[in-house]
C-alpha cells in the first residue's frame, strides 16, 4: 500500500444552521484518482475547498500532502494544484500571459519555466496559438489550458472540481486521458462530477448526499455490494410506465434509463410477474410491454439506490 | 515571506488588463483632462463685467465722468441705458441685467451746491455673492470720485487709507484657487474608481478563487494591483498640472519633489480606499457606484474646494476631517500658488500618509475576510 496522500478525518463544515459536509472521512493513496459522486448541494464542492484551504473547517482534520490544512494554507497551495468548475482563467489576457502569470504565482521561473510553458502549449494543444485571447478559445481547450496552469508548479496532488461540466463527450474523454496520465505520473488525483461514466475512469469513488459520506470503494466494489436485482423495461411511453410502476408489489424502484426503464425488485420472480401486469392495469389505459432482462447494476443504479436507502435511514 | 516576483506576476496583468479594457482606459486618461477642461472653464468665482443699466436723468459733464469711473474700474459695464426708471423693474427680473445705476436730475446741482449729491444703484439680490462684491466695488468707486470732487484743484493727504496687496493669487484669479483643488477633486474621484472594478470583478468571474488556491499572498495581490494604477495616477496629476499650468496660466512655485511625495500618499491612500469598497461589495456596478458618491461628492464638498471648512457648522467640519481630499487640496494650494514646502505642510503631509495607511489596512483587512469565509 504506497503512503497516504490525503488523510480526513470527520471533516465537517456548517454555514449558520444547515451542515454542507457532515463528518466525513477518507484516505487517499498517492497515484489515485480519487472520484467525488453526488447530486447537486451534497457538499462535494465544499469538501474540496475545505482541502483546498479555500474554506475552513468547522471541525475535524485534514492533512493533504503531509501538510495539515488548517494550520499551515500556504504551505498548502504551494503543494496543490486546483481548478473549479467554473472556468477561471483571465479571459482578457493571451494564452501565453495566463502561464506567465500563473508561473509567477507559482515561482515557476527560468528554464523551469521554459519547459512548463511548452509542456502545457503541448497538453492543450495550443502550440502557435500563444497570443490568442484566452476568452475567444473553445470551452474544451480552455480547460485544458486551466488544468495546465493549474498544474504548472507539478503538484503532487491535483483537486479538480467539476472539471468537465458544459464541455462535449469528446472533450471530455481527451480530458480525462490527461488525469490519466498524471496520476501514472504519480499525481494524486481527487476529482468530482456528476457524469456517471466519468465515475468509472476513478480508482474509487466516494459516494456523497447531503453532506454525509454514503458510500467508498472502487466501481467494481460499490456495483458488486448492490444486492438487489435489476431490470431492464422496455416500452413505448417510459415516463407513463414509471409512474405505473411506483406503487407494483415487490418494485423497490423504478427509474428512466434512457429510452429503457430500470425497475430495482426485491425479488426477481416476483417482479417478473407484477410488472407486465401492472403496466396492463395502468390508469387513463394499458401501456406496452416490450419484455424485460435482467442487467447489471450501472454505477447509477447503485448511487440513486444507496441515495434513496440514505434518504430514508434520516427521514426515519 | 513576500515575493517580488508574485508581486510583479500581478502587477503585469493587471496592467495587461488594463490596457485591453477601453472603460478603464477611458477613465485613467482622458477622464482627468475632460474634467478640468470642464470644471476649470465653468467654475469661476471671479465677478467682473457687471452688467449695468443706466437711466442718466442728469447728463451733465460730472454725470458722465461717474459713469466713466464705473466702467473704467473693469468691474462694471453699461449695457443698457434707460430713459426713465419706470423700465427698472422688469429689467431686474428678467435678468437682463445685474443691476441699475440711477443718476437723477438733481446730480449737477446738488454738487455745485456742495449739499450732497445721492445716486442710486438697484442689484439683483437673487445672487447674494454677486451683489455683494458689487456693492462693495460701487462704494468704492463712488468714495473715490467724491475724493476727486473734494480735493479737485487741491493737494491733501488722506488722514488715514488702506494699502492692500494680495499676495500668492495677486490678480485674485479664482482660476488659480480652482485648478489645484480641481486635481484633489479629479484624483479623489479617477482613484476609487479605477481600482473600485478591480476586485469585484474578479469576485464575479470566479478569478479570485483561482488566485486564491495558489501561494500568493493577500498582500502581494493588494501591492501588486496596486502598482499600475498608482503609475497612472502620477500620471494624471503630472498631465493635469501641466494643463493647468498651460491652459489657465497656473503659476507653480514649489518643490514637485514635496508635491510628488504627498501625491503619491494620497493617491495610495484614494486607490486602496477604492479596493477596500471593491472587495466589500459583491458586484461591479455597487461598486462603481459606491466609490462615485463616496469620493466625488465629499471631495466636491467637504474639501474646502468650493466652500470654506471654517465657515461650516461644526457637525461638517467634523467630517470633513476625514476627507482625505482636504489635506490634499491644501497641498496643492501651497505648494503651486505660495512654493511653501515640508516645514510649513507637515501636518497635511502626515495626514496623507495615515489615510494611506488607512486606505491599505482596510483593503487588505476586508480581502482577507472573504476568502475562507
Amino acid at each position: 500500500m504506497p503512503p497516504a496522500a490525503v488523510v480526513v478525518r470527520d471533516l465537517t463544515r456548517r454555514f449558520g444552521e444547515f451542515v454542507a459536509v457532515d463528518r466525513v472521512g477518507f484516505t487517499v493513496a498517492e497515484g489515485e484518482i480519487f472520484g467525488f459522486l453526488g447530486p447537486n448541494g451534497a457538499g462535494k464542492t465544499t469538501t474540496i475547498k475545505m482541502l483546498a484551504a479555500l474554506l475552513r473547517p468547522t471541525s475535524g482534520q485534514a492533512t493533504v500532502a503531509g501538510v495539515d490544512v488548517a494550520r499551515d494554507p500556504r504551505g498548502l497551495r504551494r503543494r496543490i494544484g486546483y481548478m473549479s468548475q467554473r472556468f477561471s482563467l483571465y479571459p482578457d489576457l493571451t494564452v501565453a500571459e495566463n502561464i506567465e502569470l500563473f508561473a509567477g504565482l507559482y515561482d515557476v521561473t527560468g528554464e523551469r519555466l521554459e519547459a512548463r510553458r511548452a509542456w502545457v502549449l503541448e497538453l492543450a494543444g495550443l502550440e502557435g496559438q500563444e497570443r490568442r485571447l484566452t476568452g475567444e478559445l473553445p470551452l474544451g481547450w480552455k480547460q485544458r489550458l486551466a488544468l495546465g496552469c493549474a498544474v504548472l508548479h507539478e503538484p503532487p496532488v491535483l483537486f479538480l472540481d467539476e472539471p468537465t461540466s458544459g464541455v462535449d463527450p469528446i472533450a471530455r474523454r481527451g480530458f480525462w486521458d490527461l488525469i490519466n496520465a498524471m496520476a501514472a505520473a504519480g499525481t494524486t488525483v481527487l476529482v468530482s462530477t456528476h457524469y456517471m461514466e466519468e465515475a468509472e475512469y476513478c480508482n474509487r469513488v466516494l459516494l456523497m448526499s447531503r453532506g454525509r459520506l454514503i458510500a467508498l470503494g472502487s466501481p467494481a466494489e460499490l456495483r458488486a455490494g448492490f444486492d438487489e436485482p435489476i431490470f431492464a423495461l422496455r416500452t413505448d411511453d417510459a415516463p407513463r410506465a414509471v409512474e405505473a410502476l411506483q406503487h407494483a408489489p415487490g418494485v423497490v424502484e423504478a427509474a428512466m434509463f434512457g429510452r429503457e426503464v430500470h425497475v430495482v425488485a426485491r425479488e426477481a420472480a416476483e417482479a417478473e410477474r407484477s410488472v407486465p401486469a401492472a403496466l396492463a392495469a395502468a390508469p387513463r389505459g394499458a401501456i406496452a410491454f416490450g419484455g424485460m432482462r435482467r442487467v447489471q447494476p450501472s454505477l447509477e443504479d447503485v448511487f440513486v439506490s444507496l441515495v434513496r436507502r440514505a434518504g430514508a435511514a434520516t427521514e426515519a | 515571506m513576500l515575493s517580488w516576483g508574485r508581486l510583479w506576476a500581478v502587477a503585469r496583468k493587471e496592467w495587461l488588463q488594463l490596457r485591453r479594457d477601453p472603460r478603464s482606459m477611458a477613465l485613467a486618461f482622458a477622464m482627468p483632462l475632460a474634467l478640468l477642461l470642464f470644471f476649470g472653464y465653468a467654475i469661476s468665482w471671479d465677478v467682473k463685467d457687471i452688467r449695468l443699466a443706466l437711466v442718466n436723468q442728469d447728463d451733465g459733464e460730472q454725470s458722465r465722468e461717474l459713469v466713466q469711473a464705473f466702467q473704467g474700474s473693469g468691474y462694471f459695464r453699461v449695457v443698457e441705458r434707460l430713459p426713465s426708471t419706470a423700465l427698472v423693474d422688469r429689467e431686474l427680473a428678467e435678468a437682463h441685467v445685474t443691476g441699475v445705476l440711477v443718476i437723477p436730475p438733481t446730480f449737477a446741482r446738488d454738487l455745485a451746491a456742495g449739499r450732497g449729491a445721492a445716486v442710486q444703484l438697484l442689484l439683483d439680490g437673487g445672487d447674494a455673492n454677486t451683489a455683494t462684491i458689487a456693492q462693495s466695488y460701487a462704494d468704492a468707486i463712488v468714495a473715490r470720485f467724491s475724493r476727486d470732487i473734494v480735493l479737485r484743484g487741491r493737494r491733501m493727504e488722506m488722514p488715514a487709507a488702506a494699502e492692500v496687496r494680495i499676495w500668492y493669487n495677486p490678480t485674485l484669479e479664482s482660476r488659480n484657487m480652482v485648478v489645484p483643488g480641481l486635481v484633489a477633486v479629479i484624483m479623489s474621484i479617477i482613484a476609487a474608481m479605477l481600482t473600485s472594478l478591480t476586485i469585484a470583478r474578479e469576485w464575479e468571474r470566479g478569478t479570485m478563487e483561482q488566485l486564491a488556491s495558489t501561494p500568493v499572498h493577500r498582500l502581494e495581490v493588494i501591492f501588486g494591483k496596486l502598482v499600475p494604477y498608482l503609475l497612472i495616477g502620477l500620471f494624471d496629476v503630472a498631465v493635469t498640472i501641466g494643463a493647468g499650468m498651460l491652459l489657465f496660466q497656473v503659476p507653480f512655485r514649489g518643490n514637485p519633489l514635496f508635491l510628488g511625495g504627498a501625491t503619491l500618499m494620497f493617491l495610495i491612500g484614494a486607490l486602496g480606499l477604492g479596493m477596500f469598497i471593491s472587495a466589500t461589495m459583491k458586484s461591479q456596478l455597487l461598486a462603481t457606484q459606491l466609490a462615485m458618491i463616496g469620493t466625488f461628492l465629499p471631495a466636491m464638498l467637504l474639501s474646502g474646494f468650493i466652500f470654506d471648512i471654517a465657515s461650516m457648522p461644526l457637525a461638517l467640519r467634523v467630517v470633513s476631517l476625514l476627507v482625505p481630499a482636504r489635506y490634499y487640496i491644501v497641498v496643492t494650494r501651497g505648494v503651486l500658488l505660495k512654493g511653501v514646502g515640508p516645514t510649513v505642510l507637515w501636518v497635511q503631509g502626515l495626514s496623507m500618509i495615515i489615510f494611506a495607511a488607512i486606505g491599505l489596512g482596510l483593503a487588505a483587512a476586508t480581502f482577507h475576510k472573504r476568502i475562507q469565509s
